[in-house]
């Protein structure tokens, strides 16, 4: 059996997963990046790579991936629809393949608004699931969107997408779910998980859907760096659920690495006792040197046949 | 129907600073309905204009009309005389009125009064929202009556993004996400399952497809040669 790429291997071997986050800079030099992919290359299948995050001007992802992929790091490539149309999202799926990226992760994509070019006028051409079901189409029918055939050298991608079980409507979460899973996507990441007890719901219904069946999914974590930085997500940032009890345990430990132990008891808790997720998405906002820590001592690691999965990608 | 707000007057009046005698023409269409360019605020625009002339030591004379329709030709006669002894006019139209007029009146300075906003509807008393970004292919049958296009500050199709949470936009308490709304409506309605559909692109040539859109009825041409 031929894979996408190692990250598709390791989910279909039956593999829990581990994907971290690498920003790229504000500036044109790739060294932060290189040095945060060679620190995670033996704790990661895969890294994924940021696309602009709160459209904020930054290194693009798919230049970043490339460097990534020098150090040995799987790439995952972001790309949100905020800032290009159909033809120029075509062009970048063709060259990020060429380049060797070989995961692509869909998103909208933050608003121009929080960013530091409020003032740009956005794109959305298309949204998340339709970005899906495009390059599902470029890979299985070996079209472009507009229906021409890809003569030759289709980009073949293992797709991704995101989703965020924190948002409202809750049931309706579950649909689009199924949505992006119908229009193509393969691995799904989901927002970061803080209330576990939602989480576990929202799994109940991907489960009695069979959506877990369907696509792998991967639960979002992150460790935070302190109490202020879990006030901020729980009242700053739309789509996200931080209960008051996890900021009040940070607040009153005596540890600064509380927020590192507190992932990795959610790693835990998740790769043990919520069925239906395939592995951790770890997003270390401002933290990347946690993430192997949080690795070692969440028990993931070795990351199982690093090497060898190397030989059978096509 | 369109919605307008007028500029800053000191604004129009750098536009006309030159000019010893300007006409200021309303429009008694969509632009009186939003009291931004009708008979009153037409007035009063004026008005304001002389006040702000005279202080600055250089008085400026005022003529105005208002045009049932600024749009259409057939209500523009009436300008025509008063148009030949000013040195500008100032449309209080939305854009296509302005337009109108600076075409009809090839050899007169033309400006704008009012900033064109959108198209939407009255909320309450001195709110308005928009409603229609003129796409030119509705889908509102699909999407329960409420349009993504302009309501989703992502004019997403297949929503509601990540940051929709209580019923809100990611950007703002005071932006409803109208994707809920969606949601909300179509689950009343007993029609949830329409939204399972993964709703393909856009046809944007029917918004934007070279130079401004054009509406032919070929059965009224037809009808006014018959005549
Ligand atoms: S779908 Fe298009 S035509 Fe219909 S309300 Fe929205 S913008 Fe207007
Ligand atoms: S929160 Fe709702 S309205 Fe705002 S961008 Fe997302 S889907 Fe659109």
């Amino acid at each position: 059996m031929k894979y996408l790429s190692k990250l598709h291997q390791a989910l279909a071997e039956g593999h829990f997963a581990v994907t971290a986050e690498i920003g790229p800079p504000k500036h044109a030099s790739a060294q932060g990046v290189i040095r945060h992919a060679q620190m995670l290359q033996s704790c990661v299948d895969a890294a994924n790579i940021t696309d602009c995050q709160t459209a904020i001007v930054r290194l693009s992802s798919i230049a970043a991936g490339a460097h990534i992929l020098g150090c040995g790091v799987e790439p995952i490539v972001q790309m949100t629809c905020r800032d290009r149309n159909r033809i120029a999202i075509q062009a970048d799926l063709l060259g990020a393949y060429s380049l060797g990226m070989r995961n692509l992760l869909c998103l909208s994509g933050d608003h121009q608004k929080f960013g530091n070019h409020p003032s740009a006028k956005n794109v959305y051409d298309l949204d998340s699931v339709q970005l899906i079901s495009l390059m599902r189409r470029m890979r299985d029918e070996s079209k472009f969107f507009c229906g021409e055939e890809i003569k030759e050298h289709e980009p073949r991608f293992f797709i991704g997408a995101v989703a965020n079980p924190f948002a409202d409507p809750f049931e309706y979460r579950v649909d689009r779910l199924e949505k992006k899973i119908e229009a193509g996507a393969q691995f799904i990441q989901t927002q970061c998980v803080f209330d576990m007890e939602r989480f576990e719901r929202f799994m109940e219904m991907v489960r009695a859907r069979g959506l877990d069946q369907r696509a792998h999914i991967l639960a979002g974590v992150t460790p935070l760096k302190s109490w202020r930085a879990a006030r901020y997500l729980q009242t700053g940032v739309s789509g996200m659920i931080v209960p008051d009890t996890l900021v009040e345990r940070l607040k009153n430990a005596a540890d600064p690495k509380e927020g590192i132990k507190v992932c990795i008891e959610q790693i835990r808790h998740i790769k043990e006792k919520v069925r239906g997720v395939h592995g951790v998405h770890i997003m270390a906002i401002a933290w990347e040197e946690a993430v192997p820590e949080i690795a070692e001592r969440a028990g993931l690691l070795p990351r199982p046949g690093l090497q060898r999965r190397a030989e059978s990608i096509d | 129907m369109i919605k307008a707000q007028q500029k800053d007057i000191r604004e129009i009046a750098g536009m006309v600073e030159g000019c010893h005698k300007v006409l200021l023409a309303g429009c008694g269409g969509c632009v009186t309905v939003c009291l931004a360019g009708g008979e009153k605020e037409t007035e009063i625009a004026a008005r304001a204009l002389r006040l702000i002339r005279k202080r600055s030591g250089k008085p400026l004379e005022t003529v105005t009309y208002v045009a049932t329709r600024q749009c259409e030709p057939e209500f523009l006669a009436p300008l025509d005389e008063l148009v030949k002894d000013v040195d500008a006019v100032i449309s209080l139209a939305c854009g296509v009125g302005v337009q109108c007029l600076a075409e009809r009146y090839q050899d007169k300075w033309v400006v704008p009064a009012l900033d064109t906003k959108f198209a939407g509807g009255s909320k309450e008393t001195g709110v308005w929202e928009e409603r229609c970004g003129l796409c030119g292919d509705c889908i509102l049958h699909k999407t329960g009556g409420i349009c993504p296009v302009v309501r989703c500050s992502k004019s997403i199709l297949n929503g509601p993004c990540g940051g929709s949470q209580h019923g809100k936009c990611e950007l703002g308490q005071d932006i409803d996400c109208a994707w809920q709304l969606i949601y909300d409506r179509m689950k009343a309605l007993g029609r949830l399952s329409e939204l399972t559909a993964v709703q393909p692109p856009k046809d944007w040539s029917k918004a934007r497809d070279g130079g401004p859109r054009r509406l032919i009825r070929e059965d009224l041409i037809a009808d006014e040669i018959s005549e």
